[in-house]
């Protein structure tokens, strides 16, 4: 049997952190998944603080995690509605296609 | 529970988002109404900040995760100012494009009230909770103009990026709760000593979501498209306020809890600094739309405000403060001509359109001459000054190598604000522009040009309040 310690903690969410970072740069079809890598990184931070909490022996970073929380909620709530207004102007969210600005 | 009259500003201010939200909903055709409620709401929140924070040295409230001293109280006031005088010369153009509603004043309102909470914040929790206060608003404020598509691409890219920086700066924040064990900058600043190359990661990943926020190269892929497509209006809020705010956070972060850690950050500051100012001038040469230009121009001057953060001295921190105040007004100036080029409810904001400006706008084109001058740093303006502090600050830290970069960037910049001037007064003049703007554009344009140019006469005054601050 293994002890899980901190490492193993620490570690899933450094794994959980690259998934969503390369996930953002990588995609080129939906705008969907970069809404949902977003949230894998913002999951990512939560379980490195409540790790740490847990280890520290310290409540404030379980209290930063409902923040985060609440947070995350509010900004996919705002990021969904871009998108929506954005389809409704472009007809498209294929990432490839949002070129209008450039230069 | 300490003295609740240093938030009085804080808490007036959401109050009145929420009174204003209601308002809104309930009294139809209430635009102008709560506009007006909004700037007197400003001018409220302006005045209670300098009566009950201006004298204010240092106190700290709520287990000392809000933190107000001179440095806060003044960047407040700026920050109040700036979205006051936003949002004075916005509504004409509001109304052209149809998009004159409740929601612009509040989102602004909001915005700056997270901004506030980020400047006195003295804790990750609440310097989170402030930054995403005001990223939110601005996600909403740069998609304002729904209806049109570059607008709401704007707003998307301007998310998207945002949001992985906020990512970023949390996982940063992650990892330095957990090697100090504490939230708050005062203790982590006694925590944290030098070998934990953990916090090397920590600190890369804050000022990499900061840089961000203030788009120096290399994080500033987002600044020209989300500039260029956002409302004119919107466009001038994102140039200055949330600049200020999170420069004063860059500058909390860097002096407060990693002072310590100087031998991890400075090369990282040094190296944002000497990029911006370089990418800032070269890149600016070839655009043709003047809010594409202005996105560059804004990165170069954050090159220089950053180079005043290097020096590790009170010195270079208040020549930054003097910088960015400065360039603010030189934005508002430069904003306000640009609100003025206005033909049959149509507003145009390319190179060409200023061709021969000066044959039938002869004050306008003078006030853009000396905005221009000032912002390429010719003396006696005030943006001479401005830079002149930055390079006088760095020399005394002898940074030779920054200085003289920076010193070479403004002469390329100087090009391209030179050949603005030079297609306004000798190439071929276009159809007139209206001229009947609105009072409050007119005042705007006049105050900000007064102050660039007799700057020289009373400098001691700016000097004298910044510096009061002494982070060190």
């Amino acid at each position: 049997m293994i002890e899980i310690a901190l490492g193993h903690y620490l570690t899933l969410g450094a794994i959980i952190f690259s998934i969503g970072v390369i996930g953002i740069f990588l995609n080129r079809k939906n705008i969907i998944v970069i809404l949902m890598s977003i949230e894998l990184i913002l999951l990512a931070v939560n379980i490195n603080l409540v790790s740490f909490s847990i280890f520290l022996g310290d409540l404030a970073g379980q209290v930063f995690t409902l923040f985060i929380l609440t947070v995350a909620a509010a900004e996919a709530a705002i990021g969904l509605a871009i998108i929506v207004v954005y389809f409704r102007n472009s007809g498209t969210i294929r990432v490839e296609e949002i070129d209008k600005l450039k230069g | 529970m300490g003295n609740l009259n240093f938030i009085l500003p804080e808490i007036f201010i959401s109050l009145s988002i929420m009174f204003l939200l209601v308002l809104g909903v309930f009294k139809k055709e209430s635009s102008k109404l709560i506009f007006n409620i909004s700037l007197l709401v400003f001018l409220i929140t302006c005045i209670i900040t300098i009566n009950e924070t201006f004298s204010v040295s240092r106190e700290t409230l709520f287990n000392k995760s809000v933190v107000i001293d001179s440095m806060s109280s003044l960047m407040k006031i700026i920050t109040l100012i700036g979205g006051l005088l936003v949002l004075i010369i916005s509504s004409s153009y509001l109304k052209i494009y149809k998009i004159y509603n409740i929601e612009y004043p509040v989102l602004i309102l909001s915005s700056v009230l997270g901004m506030m909470v980020m400047i006195s914040s003295n804790d990750l929790i609440v310097f989170y909770m402030g930054l995403e206060l005001q990223s939110l608003a601005l996600y909403v404020l740069a998609t304002f103009n729904r209806d049109q598509l570059i607008s709401s691409e704007a707003g998307l890219k301007y998310f998207v990026l945002s949001a992985l920086s906020s990512g970023l700066l949390l996982y940063g924040c992650s990892l330095i709760y957990g090697f100090s064990g504490s939230t708050n900058f005062d203790i982590i600043s006694n925590q944290l000593n030098y070998n934990d190359y953990v916090l090397t990661f920590g600190i890369v990943f804050i000022l990499v979501g900061l840089a961000f926020k203030i788009s120096a190269v290399p994080f500033h892929m987002w600044a020209p498209d989300v500039y260029e497509g956002s409302p004119t209006t919107v466009t001038l809020f994102f140039s200055i306020v949330p600049k200020i705010a999170a420069l004063t956070v860059l500058i909390r972060f860097l002096y407060v809890p990693f002072l310590n850690l100087i031998e991890q950050w400075q090369m990282i500051i040094v190296f944002l600094s000497i990029a911006s100012m370089v990418f800032g001038a070269v890149a600016a040469i070839g655009q043709t739309n003047i809010k594409r230009l202005i996105a560059y121009s804004s990165i170069g001057h954050i090159g220089y405000t950053l180079a005043g953060l290097t020096t590790v001295s009170n010195e270079g921190i208040q020549s930054s403060i003097i910088y960015i105040s400065i360039y603010a007004i030189m934005n508002l100036a430069f904003f306000s001509c640009l609100l003025m080029l206005k033909r049959k409810d149509q507003y145009y904001e390319n190179i060409d359109d200023l061709s021969g400006l000066s044959k039938n706008h002869p004050i306008l084109s003078l006030s853009f001459l000396i905005i221009l001058f000032s912002l390429a740093g010719i003396p006696p303006l005030a943006g001479f000054f401005a830079k002149f502090y930055i390079f006088k600050a760095v020399l005394e830290q002898s940074m030779y190598f920054l200085a003289i970069v920076g010193l070479l960037s403004t002469v390329v910049a100087a090009f391209y604000y030179l050949r603005i001037i030079k297609i306004m007064y000798f190439d071929n003049e276009k159809e007139k522009y209206d001229t009947d703007h609105s009072i409050a554009l007119k005042f705007s344009l006049t105050i900000s040009t007064i102050l660039i140019l007799t700057y020289f006469i009373f400098p001691s005054q700016l000097i004298e309040v910044v510096s009061r601050i002494n982070i060190i």
